[in-house]
């Protein structure tokens, strides 16, 4: 019996990865023939639970329909990330925890097993993060997967879009404990290089994570925020935004002002959609796949 | 030290003197007077949203706010600023190249903070 096909070959053979728009369904056997160097997870961002508007007629079905696409993928990510904003921000605390407690329990739905959160601007900027670790814990903290060491990093509970001397100091104790060559993935929610400032599109002090990171050969950094696929290189570090799963945005700086891109009947759901990110561990190379919200 | 001697380091002294307040007098008749302008922020809205200067004129922004702390930030000048209840928070730049420019809000105040942002038109 020949080698069962792996999810990297499969993507190699299919031509996917970090192009286009794409479903990918996996072949038969991929479930048991991951190598020990190799993983996947799912990069989810910008839900934004409880918007309503003409930018997303269907604000309400979006997230169970992406949920249900996710949970279709014939084999699951070893775990899934929300890289923020995943409610709809509203000055009312008590509609804040509402929004909280039906988000969390509509991403109960998802099939795998590990779930991961951070908050974005929306979820923690009014009230420093406050409700957020109430429904979900820790806004910065580390974990390692497979031989990857994973930095979610906070840079919306300080309203100013501070990332703050004091994580910034935690950051480098982490670091400082890793090896040059360590694989890193950085997950965060703005952008911490300056994307576009004059919409906001940057983290105020992200130029000292950098720094802090630049020393090590092997980071790459997810994020959200933006809600577009957008890939940049500070150095060696590469940068990708994520699509959104409630509205898209124009390109950064095209235009006056930073509204969402109109609702388009004849593509719904157009902008929208999720990735998988696979990692070669031993490379520190990650494979992008951009998914559609609804399964093809 | 001869009368003369005298004389002359005091005629000296108020050439320099005269020639100090003259130069002053030209540097302050050659710089253009800043345009001072007066901004007030709320949520989530700055008054005025739009304002013109010119091209080399000096800008000086006096910010204020009665609501709570809000940020303005103009970043292809390179200005910014907290703006702090009951303070005025002054900036002030050159604006050393003509076109429209965006202005920010870049400190999360709230629901409708996403609109919270400004345009200044420099002309020649």
């Amino acid at each position: 019996m020949g080698k069962a096909i792996n999810r990297r070959d499969f993507l190699k053979l299919a031509g996917l990865g970090s192009v286009g728009v794409v479903f990918a369904s996996a072949l038969p056997g991929m479930a048991s023939a991951h190598d020990d160097d190799e993983f996947f997870f799912l990069q989810l961002s910008d839900t934004h639970w409880g918007f309503e508007g003409a930018p997303n007629p269907d604000a309400r079905g979006t997230l169970p329909k992406t949920i249900q696409s996710v949970n279709s993928l014939e084999q699951q990510p070893d775990f899934i990330i929300f890289t923020g904003d995943l409610t709809h921000t509203t000055d009312n605390p008590v509609e804040r925890r509402k929004r909280m407690a039906e988000f969390k329990q509509i991403a109960g739905e998802l099939k795998a097993k590990t779930v991961r959160f951070m908050p974005g601007e929306h979820d923690a900027s009014l009230d420093n993060g406050k409700a957020f670790q109430e429904f979900f814990g820790a806004t910065h903290y580390t974990f390692d997967h497979k031989g990857v060491h994973f930095i979610v990093l906070d840079n919306v509970s300080d309203p100013r879009a501070l990332i703050g001397e004091e994580q910034l100091a935690w950051l480098a104790a982490d670091l400082k404990q890793r090896p040059q060559d360590a694989p890193i993935v950085v997950l965060t929610h703005r952008p911490l290089f300056d994307l576009a400032p004059q919409w906001d599109w940057a983290t105020r002090d992200g130029a000292k994570a950098i720094e802090l990171l630049m020393p090590y050969r092997n980071v790459t950094v997810f994020y959200g925020h933006i809600h577009q696929e957008h890939h940049h290189s500070t150095g060696h570090i590469a940068h990708h935004a994520a699509k959104g799963l409630m509205f898209a945005l124009p390109a950064p700086g095209s235009q006056p002002n930073r509204a969402p891109v109109p609702w388009d009947p004849a593509a719904p759901y157009k902008g929208l959609g999720f990735r998988t990110v696979d990692a070669d561990v031993d490379e520190a190379r990650y494979t992008l796949t951009e998914y559609p919200v609804l399964k093809v | 030290m001869t009368l003369n001697q005298r004389s002359m380091r005091v005629a000296l002294g108020a050439s320099v003197l005269v020639f100090g307040c003259v130069a002053t007098y030209v540097a302050a008749q050659a710089a253009p007077r800043a345009n001072v302008i007066d901004m007030a922020a709320k949520r989530f809205d700055y008054a005025p949203a739009h304002f013109t200067v010119k091209k080399g004129q000096p800008v000086v922004l006096k910010l204020r706010t009665k609501d709570i702390v809000m940020g303005f930030n103009l970043p292809d000048f390179n200005v910014r600023a907290d703006i702090v209840p009951d303070k005025v928070a002054q900036v002030q730049f050159v604006p050393d190249r003509t076109g429209t420019f965006t202005f920010v809000c870049d400190i999360f105040c709230g629901e409708g903070h996403e609109r919270m942002q400004g345009t200044v038109t420099v002309i020649d």
